[in-house]
C-alpha cells in the first residue's frame, strides 16, 4: 500500500525523464533487461557508466588544456564517450557528444570547448536525476520499479 | 538463466546455448552487450580485451561459435581481430561500432565481418545473429565437398584460415574459388589446421607463398600461368586450382599496391612532408595492401583505411628498417617509432638501401621497403628508394616501384614502410605485436616480389601490433602477399583502381596469420623486392592522394582503398588507431595510406601492383 504512492512517484519521474529528453527508448531496453535474476541491472549499468565516463572526461579536460587542441584525439575520446552514453540512453549528452565531434572535424577548438561545457552540464544533471530515480526505485521495492509507463 | 544447462543442450537447441565471445573495452558496453546476450539464451564469454579474445579462441578453436567485437579498441584494432580470427579461426565475426559511417561499415565487410552493427546495440538484432554461423557452417560444408557437418558449431571452420576462406568470403570470387577449392589439398605449411583432414584448404604460409612469388617471378608476371607456376613450385598436394586462385588474388593485390602508389605520390606532393610520408604510406600500402587484399578476407586493413600519415610514416621508418634486416627483430619494427613526421628523405633512403638487402631483387625494383628501419629512423635521405635494384625482370611490379620511389623519396622512409608496415600489420598485430613484425614486413619486400608481398603484409600486422607487442604479426603478413599472389585475378595489370584492392584482398586470406615472427622475417627480406617495385612509381602521375586527414583511421575514413579492396579478404592489418599508441597508429596510417593510394593510383596500377603488391596485400587495414 505504501508503496504505491511511491511508485506512481517513480512512474511519473521517470515519465519525467523520457518528456525532457534526458534519456531515450535506449534506457527502455536496459529497463526490459532488469528481471528477477538482475533486479537492479539499470542502476548497476548507470553506475557502471558514470564511473568509466568519468576517465574520459578527465581526459578529454586534460586534452582540451593542451594547445593547439589534437582534434583527432579529441575526437577518438568523444567517440568512445558517446559510444557509452548512448548504451544507457542518456539522450542530451549524446547529443552533445556528437555536437562537440562535429567541432572537432572541422577544427573549431571554441566550438569544442563550448559544447564540452555544456555536455558536462547535461552530464551532471542526468547523474542527479538518476540517482534520485533509483534512490526511490530503491524504496519503493524491488518489484516493478522499472515498469514500462502505462 | 542457467547457463550451464544451456551449454549441455545447446547442439541440440540451436540457436540457444550458442557460444559467443564479446569484446568490447567499453565496461558499459559490454555488460550490455553481454547481458543482452544472455537474454537471447547465448552462452556468452565476455572479455575488454583484444588480445585475451585471441588468447581464448587460440586455446580453442571449437570453444565459440560467433564472436562480436567492438571496433575501437585500445590494444588492437577491432578490424585486425576481426582479420585474425577469419584467417585462424574462421568464426563469423560480428563488428559492433558507435559510429555507422558507410566507409567504416564497408570496411568491416571487406575485412570478412559477416555483420555489422551499430550501438547501441538492439536485443531485436542479437536474437538473429546466429544465422551467420550456419551460413558459414554451410559454407564451409560446400567447401569441403559437400562433408556433412551435422552440428551448428562453426568450430569445423576454424583452423583453416587461409586462402579457402577467404574465398568463401569473397563473393565475388566465392564461386570459383569454391569451385577451385573444391579439390584443395592440405597445404604443407598448415598453421593450424586441425581439421585438415576434414576441409582440404591450402594454407599459403610464407614458405609456399615464396615459391609461389618465385615462380611468378621466373616466368614473369604476364606469363605466369597456374600450370606452370605449380611445376615450378612443386609443391605436393597443391593444384592447379589452388594456385590459380593465389595468382588472382595476387594479381588483384598488385593492382591494388600500384593504385595506392599513386595515391600516395599525389598526396605527398600535395602534402607536403607529413603528408609525403602518408603518401609514401599509399604507395606502401599499395604494396602492402595486396598483402592484405589477398591475404586477408577475414584480415581487415585496417590500418590501410585510415592511418595518420605521420604515424604512417614513423611506422615505415621504424618497422621497415627493421625488417630490412630480414629478421622480425622484434624490436626493429617499431613502426610507430618512427617520427611520424616522417623524413621523408632519410627514410625513402634507407628504405632503399635496405633493398638491395634481399635476394629478391627483381621483384621491386627500387623498393627499398624494408630497408633498414634503422636508417630510415635517422631520417637519412631517403633518395635511394628509387635506387632499390629491382633486378629482376619480376614483372611483377614492373612500375610501381618507381612510384613508390618518387613517394618515398619525397616522403620519408615512412612511405616504404608505410608499406611493408602495412602489410606487416595486416597480419600479425595480435600476437606479437610489437613493432618487430612490422620490420619484417619490411624486410619482406627487399625479397621477393611477390613474396615480399606477404611478408610484408605479415610485417605491416606486426607493425600495427607493435602497440600490442605481436610479434608474431609478421608471419601472418608474409602469408598473406603468398595468397594475394595467388588469387591475383586476371586483371593484373588492370585499371588500378580499386581492382588491386582486391587482389589485395585475396593475398591476405592466404597468408595464414600465424603471429610467427619468423615469418615476418622471412617476409621482411621478400619486402625488399616489393619495395623496388614501388620506386619505380616515380612515373605515377600525381598521386591523387587521398587526403591523410581524411584517411584517418579515426572514423574508418580509409575508405578509399577500401571499397576497392574489400574483397573479402579484408586483410587489412593495418590499423589505423587514432590512438595515441604510435605504433599502432602509425601502422594504421600507413595501411590507409596505402588504401588511399591503392584508389588512387590510376596510372602506374601495374607497377604498384607490382611493387606493391605486397604493401597492399597486408595493408588493407580498416578501421
Amino acid at each position: 500500500m505504501e508503496r504505491n504512492p511511491m511508485r506512481r512517484q517513480l512512474a511519473i519521474m521517470r515519465q519525467s525523464l523520457f518528456d525532457q529528453g534526458h534519456v531515450d527508448e535506449q534506457f527502455v531496453q536496459l529497463e526490459e533487461l532488469q528481471d528477477d535474476a538482475n533486479p537492479n541491472f539499470v542502476e548497476e549499468v548507470v553506475t557502471l557508466y558514470y564511473r568509466d565516463s568519468a576517465r574520459i572526461i578527465l581526459n578529454i579536460e586534460q586534452a582540451l588544456e593542451r594547445k593547439p587542441f589534437d582534434f583527432r584525439k579529441l575526437d577518438a575520446y568523444m567517440h568512445q564517450f558517446k559510444g557509452s552514453s548512448s548504451s544507457i540512453g542518456a539522450k542530451k549528452v549524446k547529443a552533445e557528444s556528437t555536437l562537440f565531434r562535429e567541432y572537432c572535424k572541422s577544427g573549431n577548438g571554441e566550438g569544442c570547448m563550448r559544447s564540452f561545457q555544456q555536455l558536462k552540464k547535461e552530464y551532471a544533471t542526468l547523474r542527479k536525476k538518476l540517482g534520485t530515480y533509483f534512490q526511490l526505485a530503491r524504496q519503493a521495492g524491488p518489484v516493478e520499479t522499472a515498469s514500462r509507463p502505462k | 538463466m542457467t547457463v550451464e544447462q544451456i551449454v549441455s543442450e545447446g547442439k541440440d537447441q540451436f540457436p540457444i546455448g550458442m557460444r559467443v565471445l564479446a569484446v568490447d573495452d567499453d565496461p558499459t558496453c559490454l555488460l550490455l552487450l553481454g547481458t543482452l546476450l544472455r537474454r537471447c539464451q547465448y552462452h556468452v564469454t565476455t572479455t575488454s580485451q583484444a588480445k585475451t579474445a585471441l588468447k581464448m579462441l587460440r586455446e580453442n578453436k571449437n570453444k565459440f561459435d560467433l564472436v562480436i567485437s567492438d571496433v575501437h579498441m585500445p590494444d588492437m584494432d577491432g578490424f585486425k581481430l576481426l582479420e585474425h580470427v577469419g584467417l585462424e579461426m574462421d568464426l563469423p565475426v560480428i563488428m559492433l561500432s558507435a559510429n555507422g559511417d558507410t566507409k567504416l561499415v564497408m570496411k568491416g565487410i571487406t575485412h570478412g565481418a559477416c555483420d555489422y552493427l551499430l550501438k547501441p546495440v538492439r536485443i531485436e538484432e542479437l536474437q538473429n545473429i546466429w544465422q551467420h554461423v550456419v551460413r558459414r557452417k554451410k559454407k564451409d560444408r560446400c567447401n569441403s565437398g559437400s562433408k556433412d557437418k551435422p552440428h551448428p558449431d562453426s568450430g569445423e571452420a576454424a583452423g583453416i584460415g587461409n586462402v579457402d576462406n577467404n574465398g568463401k568470403l569473397n563473393k565475388k570470387r566465392k564461386d570459383q574459388n569454391e569451385d577451385e577449392d573444391d579439390e584443395r589439398d592440405e597445404n604443407g605449411h598448415d598453421n593450424e589446421d586441425p581439421s585438415a583432414q576434414k576441409k582440404p584448404r591450402v594454407v599459403w604460409s610464407v614458405e609456399l607463398h615464396r615459391k609461389f612469388v618465385a615462380a611468378v617471378n621466373q616466368l614473369g608476371i604476364d606469363k605466369a600461368v597456374p600450370k606452370k607456376i605449380l611445376e615450378l613450385m612443386n609443391v605436393e598436394k597443391l593444384t592447379r586450382e589452388n594456385v590459380a586462385s593465389h595468382l588472382q588474388k595476387f594479381r588483384l593485390y598488385l593492382k591494388r599496391i600500384s593504385c595506392v602508389a599513386n595515391q600516395q605520390a599525389n598526396m605527398a606532393a600535395a602534402l607536403g612532408t607529413a603528408d609525403s610520408a602518408y603518401l609514401r604510406m599509399g604507395s606502401l600500402n599499395g604494396l602492402g595492401n595486396f598483402h592484405t587484399l589477398a591475404g586477408s578476407d577475414q584480415l581487415h586493413n585496417a590500418a590501410f583505411r585510415s592511418f595518420p600519415p605521420s604515424g604512417v610514416l614513423g611506422r615505415l621508418n621504424t618497422p621497415a628498417g627493421l625488417g630490412i634486416r630480414g629478421l622480425p627483430s622484434p624490436g626493429t619494427i617499431q613502426l610507430g617509432h618512427v617520427q611520424n613526421s616522417g623524413n621523408p628523405t632519410n627514410d625513402l633512403s634507407k628504405l632503399q638501401s635496405f633493398v638491395p638487402g634481399n635476394h629478391n631483387t627483381n621483384i621491386l625494383q627500387g623498393m627499398p621497403m624494408s630497408l633498414e628501419l634503422d636508417r630510415l629512423q635517422h631520417n637519412k635521405n631517403v633518395g635511394h628508394i628509387g635506387e632499390l635494384p629491382t633486378t629482376d625482370s619480376m614483372t611483377v611490379f614492373p612500375g610501381s616501384g618507381n612510384l613508390v620511389d618518387a613517394r618515398i623519396t619525397g616522403f620519408s622512409n615512412n612511405q616504404l614502410l608505410g608499406v611493408t608496415s602495412n602489410s606487416l600489420m595486416l597480419e600479425g598485430s595480435s600476437q606479437q605485436a610489437t613493432s618487430h613484425t612490422s620490420v619484417s614486413a619490411i624486410g619482406f619486400q627487399n625479397g621477393n616480389a611477390l613474396s615480399d608481398f606477404t611478408s610484408i603484409a605479415p610485417a605491416s600486422n606486426q607493425l600495427q601490433d607493435s602497440k600490442a607487442g605481436s610479434q608474431g604479426q609478421a608471419s601472418p603478413i608474409n602469408c598473406n602477399a603468398g595468397q594475394i599472389i595467388r588469387s591475383a585475378p586476371q586483371e593484373w595489370n588492370a585499371p588500378r583502381k580499386d581492382a588491386p584492392y582486391q587482389s589485395h584482398a585475396s593475398i591476405n586470406s592466404s597468408i595464414p596469420i600465424n603471429g610467427a615472427m619468423i615469418q615476418l622475417g622471412q617476409c621482411l627480406d621478400r619486402n625488399n623486392s616489393i619495395f623496388h617495385r614501388t620506386t619505380d612509381l616515380d612515373s605515377v602521375g600525381p598521386l591523387n592522394f587521398v587526403d591523410p586527414l581524411s584517411i584517418k583511421h579515426s572514423e574508418g575514413d580509409n575508405s578509399i582503398m577500401e571499397p576497392s579492396v574489400i574483397e573479402k579478404e579484408g586483410y587489412l592489418m593495418f590499423q589505423p588507431r587514432p590512438h595515441g599508441s604510435h605504433v599502432p597508429d602509425n601502422i594504421g596510417s600507413l595501411e590507409d595510406l596505402a588504401s588511399a593510394m591503392m584508389k588512387q593510383v590510376p596510372t602506374n596500377l601495374s607497377v604498384l601492383l607490382q611493387e606493391g603488391g605486397c604493401n597492399g596485400y597486408s595493408l588493407r587495414t580498416s578501421i
